[in-house]
């Protein structure tokens, strides 16, 4: 007893052949269709390359196109001729011109030898197939399909949608439950004559006729009313892109293929030397008896999919370009954002780096000049710090400096001295950690030697600056987890709303902070804020700072850090 | 000129350039993409005076045209190429390059060209972006003299990696790229001036196509849409950019005599001024160059759904 198999072929003759004869040299007949749109040059060539093996058979020919009943034509043709002239066929495997078998010859039979009564073919009903493209399953087996999906289209869709629109529905006749799958398929003799001999067989062809993609479906349904012993799945290794494409296999899929113990895989490339070089000589002749299993293969291609469909998260490229909305994450990281912390702290920047370990920046949206870490003027990918290029392009700035420093937590300050242009970015990227301490700009401008007068005018342009980007950091967009404390506030009790960041920054220690940052001298900051009110300003921002009661944990020279253990 | 188009069957792959004085990166040019799988090299020669024009003449692969018009008023070759492929190329994939860009796509260490164009071809895409990388060497840039035939990348193998700015031109629908080494050194005060990166080389060509700009833009606008606008990723490549070589200060020079580029040269002229001062584009974040699937990891390139 052995296999026969039937090849359906319509390019790549030479590979064709190649494979032809080798199931023909290792004991399977073969029975070939040609498509009929194959001049009958190329087609009497290729016969008579094949012309020495005396269990090759070609049968007679139809027209194929991608989609229509012709290509379950075929296959009822060529394996009315297997049955016909081949009686130690048992088995009869359905495969194409670019088929690749993987495993020994020998290895296929003795398997299949093993399980005489099963039939291999992957058949689903209809509410369960997760893979059909186009939004098709169930209506394949109720529309009509008078167009051709790949010349004609427009008229495809609308007669579909003028279909749907009036409820259009045919008849399934009587006795069948309509199955789907990979149309790639190893039937035994007996289900298979039982499908070609049966007495209603014309009442199923004429139905199939006008099914979208019956080789999908045709021997899938019929195989269920002949038989109970089905694996529902294909031999044939062979995976589906996103838009329904068979994915194709090269010469470095070569060793991940030989380790998928599958018996048969398609599509290959005809120009893949090694592939086929590899995998028909005989030195390839191993015999290992495992179960087929493509797991790995399913994940590289699966991959390859979400790449395709999802992408990755943050990253802007010449051929990843998201429309507002369809970004899947803005930036691919979480960062954190400080405001008004290097002002009211001395050298926050290196407390903060001892705390968390990460990359802690100075303003890098600072007017004059990017202020990286460590005053590097380049950074990660090479970016500068020029002001001009990171304005030029603000979000590609920031996006890009999160892309580059994948692995890194990147922290920098920001205040309402710093471009502004990404305040509505930020605040709706959920990789975002904005912590706020409102009005400590002021400090700055408490300790200048500036006139009163520029003091008040530039006090006044921030405070109505950093109200606004609070405004947007409350707002109803805003998708960032966001801290706000007025500056009285935090001065009152900074520990904890310290400890409260790091924490979420995920920390190194998960101890209590050991060591609080040195505030700043802010003796006489609150008849600073009185005088900028006798002045006619409101500033507003900081909360509450009595003239006269300066904070009390900041005593003047107390310039050591306090502990809290 | 020499016309051996007769020998390109239908199923070719062809190559278009135009060049002048590169008689020195001709030997590695041809041989890169012939080891590639390129099948025919047209070529326009605007009037060379260093042996280009005698040794492209004696390579079996090759059709040259010679002119000696401005290079200016063909819009800086792109009429002399138009011309070319309307004529030559309708229904073959075709290859746009510069003598000095290398074409770098998803697994070609392992799969020649045509692998990639079957795939387009099956997949129903018939244009490939692959943004320009320039590639410099470490110090100044005339340390290492390139040797003819020599790879140009055993110099100029470092590159910036992610410092790369993107727009949308809403006219053609492409997307326009800036950045990388030239923005940072030549024009850290004027980005907007900076050249642009983004390039679409090959193409299933149409006599009815058309590049706008350079390879920059192509018409109908639809070929343009080389990346994906719903999160996901387009395959995609790149053009390794041996411009910085020892042979760039004489080019820079030249160039700035003839008035033959863009925007009244003046991007030679920043190069120029710049170069004079510090002629170092390397820098401690700068990228050593591997291979591809570094440029992929680095989110400069993907594989898209080719797998």
């Amino acid at each position: 007893m052995t296999v026969g198999v039937i090849m359906l072929v319509h390019e790549a003759f030479d590979r064709a052949g190649q494979v032809a004869r080798h199931w023909a040299t290792n004991g399977c007949p073969v029975v070939i269709h040609v498509d009929k749109r194959v001049k009958r040059a190329t087609y009497s060539r290729f016969m008579s390359d094949l012309s020495d093996l005396d269990n090759v058979k070609f049968c007679g020919r139809h027209r194929c196109e991608w989609g229509t009943w012709s290509l379950v034509a075929a296959s009822q043709t060529a394996s009315e001729v297997m049955l016909r002239s081949f009686d130690d066929v048992r088995h009869v495997f359905l495969a194409s011109g670019s088929c690749l078998p993987l495993r020994p010859v020998e290895d296929l039979i003795d398997y299949l030898a093993e399980r005489p009564m099963t039939n291999f073919i992957e058949s689903v009903t209809t509410e369960d197939v997760p893979w059909t493209v186009g939004g098709l399953d169930a209506e394949r087996f109720t529309l009509r399909f008078p167009f051709s999906w790949k010349r004609q289209r427009w008229l495809f869709d609308r007669y579909v949608s003028i279909q749907r629109r009036i409820r259009f529905k045919r008849k399934i006749p009587d006795g069948i439950v309509p199955h789907l799958g990979s149309q790639w398929w190893c039937l035994t003799r007996q289900t298979l004559s039982a499908i070609l001999e049966d007495p209603e067989r014309q009442t199923y062809d004429r139905y199939f006729k006008r099914v979208w993609i019956p080789d999908e479906s045709y021997y899938q349904t019929l195989v269920r009313l002949y038989s109970t012993n089905i694996e529902s799945r294909s031999l044939t290794l062979s995976k589906f892109d996103f838009q329904g494409k068979p994915h194709i296999f090269y010469d470095d899929h070569l060793q991940l293929l030989r380790r998928s113990d599958c018996f048969v895989a398609r599509k290959i490339w005809p120009h893949a030397n090694k592939l086929y070089d590899g995998f028909l000589s005989d030195a390839a002749k191993l015999m290992s008896g495992a179960e087929p299993n493509p797991g790995k293969i399913d994940r590289i291609f699966s991959k390859a999919v979400e790449r395709r469909t999802k992408g990755r998260p943050g990253l802007l490229m010449q051929s990843r370009f998201p429309n507002e909305g369809w970004e899947n994450g803005t930036t691919c990281a979480q960062y954190s954002v400080f405001e008004g912390f290097s002002e009211l702290f001395e050298d926050f920047d290196l407390w903060l780096n001892r705390m968390v370990g990460a990359r802690v920046h100075g303003h890098l949206f600072a007017p004059d000049q990017v202020q990286f870490a460590s005053n590097q003027t380049v950074f990660s990918g090479a970016l500068t710090d020029s002001a001009a290029v990171r304005d030029y392009n603000p979000r590609a700035f920031l996006t890009s400096l999160i892309w580059n420093t994948r692995g890194e937590r990147q922290c920098f300050q920001f205040g309402p001295r710093d471009n502004q242009a990404l305040n509505w970015f930020i605040a709706k990227d959920p990789n975002a950690q904005i912590s706020v301490i409102s009005g400590a700009w002021a400090v700055p401008l408490f300790n200048s030697n500036r006139n009163f007068s520029d003091i008040r005018r530039e006090a006044a342009r921030l405070q109505k600056i950093e109200a606004e980007h609070i405004d947007v950091l409350r707002s109803f967009y805003s998708k960032a987890r966001v801290r706000i404390w007025t500056m009285a506030d935090f001065v009152d009790n900074p520990m904890e709303p310290l400890q409260t960041i790091i924490d979420e920054i995920g920390v190194r220690s998960p101890h209590r902070l050991a060591e609080a940052p040195k505030m700043v001298n802010l003796e006489g900051f609150g008849q600073f804020l009185q005088n900028l009110k006798n002045q006619g300003m409101q500033p507003h921002l900081m909360g509450d700072f009595p003239a006269g009661a300066d904070p009390v944990n900041n005593p003047r020279k107390a310039r050591k850090p306090y502990l809290v253990k | 000129m020499v016309d051996r188009t007769e020998a390109i069957k239908p199923s070719d792959i062809l190559v278009f350039s135009t060049l002048r004085n590169e008689r020195i990166r001709l030997p590695f040019f041809l041989k890169y993409y012939r080891d590639k799988g390129v099948n025919h090299f047209l070529i326009v020669d605007n009037d060379s005076d260093d042996g280009s024009r005698q040794y492209l003449l004696d390579q079996p692969d090759v059709s040259l045209w010679t002119t000696e018009a401005s290079y200016k008023r063909a819009r800086f070759g792109v009429d002399w190429l138009n011309w070319l492929q309307r004529k030559y190329a309708h229904g073959h994939w075709c290859l746009v390059v510069d003598p000095d860009e290398f074409l770098v796509y998803p697994f070609c260490d392992t799969r020649p060209l045509r692998a990639l164009t079957d795939w387009l071809d099956a997949s129903s895409i018939k244009s490939f972006g692959a943004m320009l990388l320039d590639m410099y060497p470490k110090g100044p840039l005339d340390a290492q003299p390139y040797r003819e035939g020599q790879d140009p990348f055993e110099i100029a193998c470092w590159f910036d990696s992610g410092n790369y700015t993107i727009e949308k031109n809403r006219k053609f629908g492409n997307l326009w790229i800036q950045g990388g080494p030239r923005t940072r050194a030549f024009f850290h005060d004027n980005p907007g001036r900076a050249p642009a990166l983004n390039k679409i080389p090959l193409v299933k060509w149409d006599r009815n196509y058309t590049f706008v700009s350079s390879t920059h833009m192509v018409l109908p606008r639809g070929l343009n849409l080389v990346y994906d606008e719903w999160g996901g990723e387009k395959a995609s490549g790149c053009l390794l950019h041996a411009k910085f070589l020892d042979t760039f200060t004489a080019k820079a020079t030249e160039e700035l005599e003839r008035k033959q580029h863009y925007a009244g040269s003046h991007e030679y002229r920043a190069y120029h001024q710049h170069l004079k001062d510090d002629p170092d584009l390397w820098c401690k974040w700068s990228e050593k160059y591997i291979n591809w699937r570094q440029l992929e990891i680095l989110g400069l390139m993907s594989k898209g759904n080719w797998a």
